[in-house]
């Protein structure tokens, strides 16, 4: 079995009001540095896979049909 | 008019879209559970409702785009069935790619769910024929992702192709261009957030809505 992490963002054009939420609640807390937040998803898969290409390829596969909009969020893949 | 209204697990403006199309054109209207594979023959209008389909798991609608029914909706969609989206119905038309662009989480967060002005972008569709000129229907809205993104080249061709059906007086929800409801390029498919399905009868606070039933009550 091979694990894939899918990690889903959205684009960086695309406003992110709970990102900017995060940021405005961290500096409540006092981290003065924390400009901007942007809130993503990590989408794990256990795969019946032996091989790490395959299994890579097959993942982003998913990703772009299913697991990220590609209208509005880009999508890294990484085999773990 | 026969329609169909198809109903997701999660869906809850399923009702309130048969009893509107009853009530407002004299429709005979079936619902449709969301593993049929085919749906019935000679429909007139597809509705997806709003609600909360799949628990609005991963993105609103992106589940009920790959649900059984949804391939049978947009094949008779791409045969030339008109289709209204309203609420989480054009999320899931977004999905399936029937309509350009998505929507976002609204600006400000909040879940908003209150009346809304609009205004009549283009009068001359199959959805809006029916409003006198100059109207500006008052309906409601209940969403918590209604903001609608496409990029600036899709949404000048928007424009500029008379598909923006409908504007939102105030933008509630940081919209792209206040955009409240768009149509295909064909103009047989119309996607809105406003629910026209709540807003058929005076007692509703509204009946505002019912003109979009009557345009495709003309139309058919």
């Amino acid at each position: 079995m091979i694990r894939a992490r899918v990690h889903v963002r959205l684009k960086s054009g695309v406003l992110d009001p709970q990102g900017r939420a995060v940021a405005d609640a961290l500096q409540g807390l006092g981290y003065a540095e924390a400009l901007d937040a942007r809130v993503g998803k990590v989408i794990e898969l256990d795969l019946d896979e032996t091989d790490p290409a395959r299994a890579r390829a097959r993942a982003s596969e998913m990703a772009a049909r299913l697991l990220a909009n590609p209208v509005i969020e880009s999508f890294e893949v990484e085999v773990v | 008019m026969k329609a169909a209204v198809i109903v997701y697990p999660g869906s809850n403006c399923d009702r309130d879209c048969k009893v509107a199309l009853e009530r407002t054109v004299g429709a005979q209207v079936s619902l449709v559970w969301h593993k049929e594979t085919s749906l019935p023959q000679g429909l007139d209008l597809i509705v997806l409702p709003g609600g909360f389909s799949y628990g609005d798991y991963l993105r609103c609608g992106a589940m009920a785009a790959q649900s059984p029914v949804t391939a049978a909706v947009v094949a008779a969609a791409k045969a030339g069935v008109p289709v209204l989206g309203v609420c989480n119905g054009f999320q899931v038309l977004c999905e399936t790619e029937l309509l350009p662009g998505a929507l976002l989480r609204n600006r400000g967060l909040k879940y908003l769910c209150h009346p809304v002005e609009l205004e009549i972008a283009n009068p001359h569709t199959r959805f809006t024929r029916a409003y006198a000129p100059g109207a500006r229907p008052v309906m409601t809205i209940g969403h918590g992702e209604g903001n609608y993104f496409a990029d600036a080249g899709t949404l000048d061709r928007l424009e500029g192709e008379g598909q923006v059906v409908f504007r939102y007086g105030a933008n509630p929800n940081g919209s792209q261009r206040d955009i409240a409801g768009i149509v295909n390029e064909s103009g047989t498919v119309l996607g809105m957030m406003p629910h026209p399905d709540r807003a058929f009868d005076p007692a509703l606070g509204s009946d505002d809505g019912r003109r979009v039933f009557e345009s495709l009550l003309a139309a058919a």
